[in-house]
């Protein structure tokens, strides 16, 4: 059991004043990120990552900053159900699944039962999927610690390659998508010899893009775009939620236990698996619809319907960490973008962390327990508050958050070029939305960009540009047989529809 | 039923999906190009700079090209409106002043910019009384300038006006 040992030792880091006091902080930013428009997880965390380069100097410093970050994002997750049941906006997409019967719920006058068993069970998805984290996380760790080169390459492989199998998405621009990001990511100097490429002469473009300016631009202004064509005011109920409430709601939930349990299981394995929590919500609301004894009353105002959806996004937003530690691969965009921050602060995500930054690793493992708890406190108690916020007319939010999104574009590099790309991804993420060119695949290729490709030129000199050590050892083989048989994925389907006549 | 001028789409999907397909294809045959030029093959020390990116970009085109057929073979039917007029028109009227505002950061500063990018999205879009405008405009630009100058001690783009505060 050296988990729990290492577990005991991350407390221990994660216990202190300061820490705590940066969980509360980070939830409620999280949460207030998670209800308005245009702010999300991975933007949010985006904007807010130049603000810890400094907290990150300091000893132990790298700590903190991620707890902040990780809170952010877990308040994100739970700020995304306020807004589904209370006004049947999702303020994320992974939240969609919830306003299915949430909103209904709210409209019968049970908002109240419906938030409680909302942050109840996103509660209880992300403690399974941080359990599985502390278990399989050193298992994988260890594991990959034998990784070459090729290897890592056909995990990188594997990832992407999940993106054009497992969306809803058509194929081809999942693919167009991702492969601008890897475009992307190869502007500036090249990784290996550190030859200038794709910059055509521009000073600006020597450093190539930065994925927190196309995040920020992405979803925070392409979100705002999407926004308005909805119009400019927001119509929703009111929340009453008291302790009586969340006891009778309480009472409930233990009837849904084997909902919980299946949701948990999807949104973990999708987490891991770059699947995502966004389709993760929808497959656990199909799934419990199906198999519930109430099924066809599904869309109503069910509090199962809501404790799906909630327990799987939230297994899958949390469990999307763990290919982030262990591998280096981030399975979410905030995944990448706190991966980018771990870049950035000077850790080398992989299998070495569990080795040379136990403190960093465990530390944060804790801290995913503490903060959840320290989430489900927040949005209980301050529910009424959060939902103010959405009732700030569009007119004043809208201005306020392009503001918040320049400042954050601006200070990733001090950079007025990087504002004024902010509002040229703003279009492209407008354009792309409408479009159903997924936005999660464009970031990860930005990010894993350069270091797929390292990976990728480092494998074929070792086997002196022979394709056929993608398939040199049975890890690796099967590692790409797996992303080679997903790749197709869409065309089995695809002819499986055209034999069957349909 | 007729349809109001607003309600009037004013791009369809199809010439959406083409043009965004088009732009796809012009942007990979770049990348192709650049890459070509660096040199996309293999040399005696493994592959060239320009190796990895040249398969990237080339695969943006058949993928761009596979989108634009798509497209391109979109029943009528599906043609519906990309956007309304009447959206457009309120999604350009964010756009607009957003690009503006991140143009005039560069002379003005982010402080006096954002006050004014904010007042004048209150005063137009949400008609408040000029002393709200104000309070929000200027409040919103100071509570940014403690926290960043301040707290944490980031400095961000000034113009003129904080130069004659003497606040640089």
């Amino acid at each position: 059991m050296d988990e729990l040992q290492s577990l005991a030792h991350g407390f221990a880091v994660a216990l202190s004043l300061k820490n705590i006091a940066l969980m509360f902080v980070g939830v409620v930013l999280g949460v207030i990120i998670g209800v308005l428009p245009g702010l999300g997880g991975a933007n949010g965390v985006a904007i807010l990552l130049p603000l810890t380069f400094g907290m990150a100097q300091l000893p132990g410093g790298t700590t903190s900053a991620i707890i902040l970050l990780s809170c952010i994002y877990w308040g994100a997750l739970f700020g995304g159900a306020i807004t589904s049941i209370l006004f049947n906006i999702p303020g994320e997409p992974w939240s969609v699944a919830t306003t299915f019967d949430g909103y209904p719920l709210a409209q019968k006058g049970r908002a109240g039962e419906a938030l409680a068993a909302a942050f109840t069970s996103s509660f209880v998805g992300a403690f399974v999927a941080v359990i599985v984290i502390t278990f399989l996380s050193p298992v994988v760790a260890k594991f990959a610690l034998e990784f070459g080169p090729p290897e890592f390459f056909s995990v990188y492989l594997l990832t992407f390659c999940a993106f054009i199998g497992m969306s809803k998405e058509p194929p081809f621009k999942t693919l167009a998508s991702m492969m601008l990001g890897f475009a992307l990511a190869a502007v500036g100097t090249d990784p290996v010899t550190g030859t200038l490429r794709l910059t055509f002469g521009s000073m600006h473009l020597l450093t190539g893009f930065d994925f927190l300016v196309a995040v920020i631009g992405l979803f925070g202004i392409g979100e705002i775009l999407l926004t308005l064509e909805e119009g400019l005011a927001f119509k929703g109920t009111s929340a009453k939620l008291n302790l009586k409430v969340v006891i009778e709601t309480w009472k409930e939930l233990p009837k849904y236990w084997l909902t919980s349990i299946r949701s948990s299981a999807v949104g973990c394995f999708m987490g891991i698996v770059p699947g995502g929590a966004t389709p993760a919500s929808f497959m656990s609301y199909g799934v419990a619809r199906r198999f519930s004894p109430d099924g066809d009353k599904f869309g109503t105002g069910m509090v199962e319907g809501v404790v799906a959806p909630e327990t799987a996004a939230h297994a899958a937003g949390t469990s999307a960490l763990l290919p982030m530690i262990t591998l280096g691969v981030p399975g979410s965009p905030t995944a990448a973008v706190l991966l980018g921050g771990l870049l950035i602060w000077g850790l080398q995500p992989g299998p070495l962390l569990f080795i040379e930054q136990k403190d960093f690793v465990w530390g944060l493992i804790a801290s995913m327990y503490l903060g959840n708890i320290a989430g489900l406190i927040v949005v209980l108690t301050c529910v009424p508050l959060f939902a103010a916020i959405l009732r700030v007319p569009f007119s004043v939010i809208a201005p306020v958050i392009l503001v918040i999104c320049a400042i954050g574009a601006y200070t990733v590099h001090n950079a007025m070029f990087d504002v004024w790309m902010m509002v040229v991804f703003g279009v492209l993420g407008y354009l792309f939305k409408k479009l159903q060119y997924p936005l999660a695949p464009l970031v990860l290729a930005i990010v894993l960009g350069d270091r797929a490709e390292s990976s990728f030129r480092q494998a074929m000199l070792m086997s002196q540009g022979e394709v056929s050590v993608f398939f040199s050892n049975t890890l690796v083989g099967s590692i790409t047989t797996l992303a080679l048989v997903l790749l197709a994925w869409p065309l089995v389907t695809w002819a499986v529809k055209r034999v069957r006549g349909d | 039923m007729s349809q109001g001028p607003q309600d009037r789409p004013a791009f369809g999907l199809k010439s959406a999906e083409i043009g965004v397909a088009l732009a796809f294809f012009a942007l990979g045959a770049l990348v192709v190009y650049d890459s070509a030029r660096l040199g996309a093959k293999w040399a005696e020390d493994g592959p060239q700079t320009g190796y990895f990116p040249f398969y990237i970009g080339l695969i943006i085109c058949v993928s761009a090209v596979l989108n634009l057929v798509r497209g391109l073979r979109m029943r009528p039917e599906r043609d519906i409106g990309f956007v309304e007029v009447g959206q457009l028109k309120l999604v350009l009227s964010v756009l607009i002043p957003a690009a503006i505002y991140a143009a005039a950061i560069g002379w003005i500063g982010i402080y006096v910019a954002s006050a004014l990018f904010i007042g004048f999205f209150m005063r137009w879009l949400g008609k408040y009384a000029w002393w709200k405008v104000a309070l929000v405009g200027i409040g919103n630009s100071v509570f940014f300038f403690l926290v960043f100058e301040g707290w944490f001690r980031i400095p961000l783009p000034k113009g003129p006006l904080e130069a004659l505060l003497g606040l640089n």
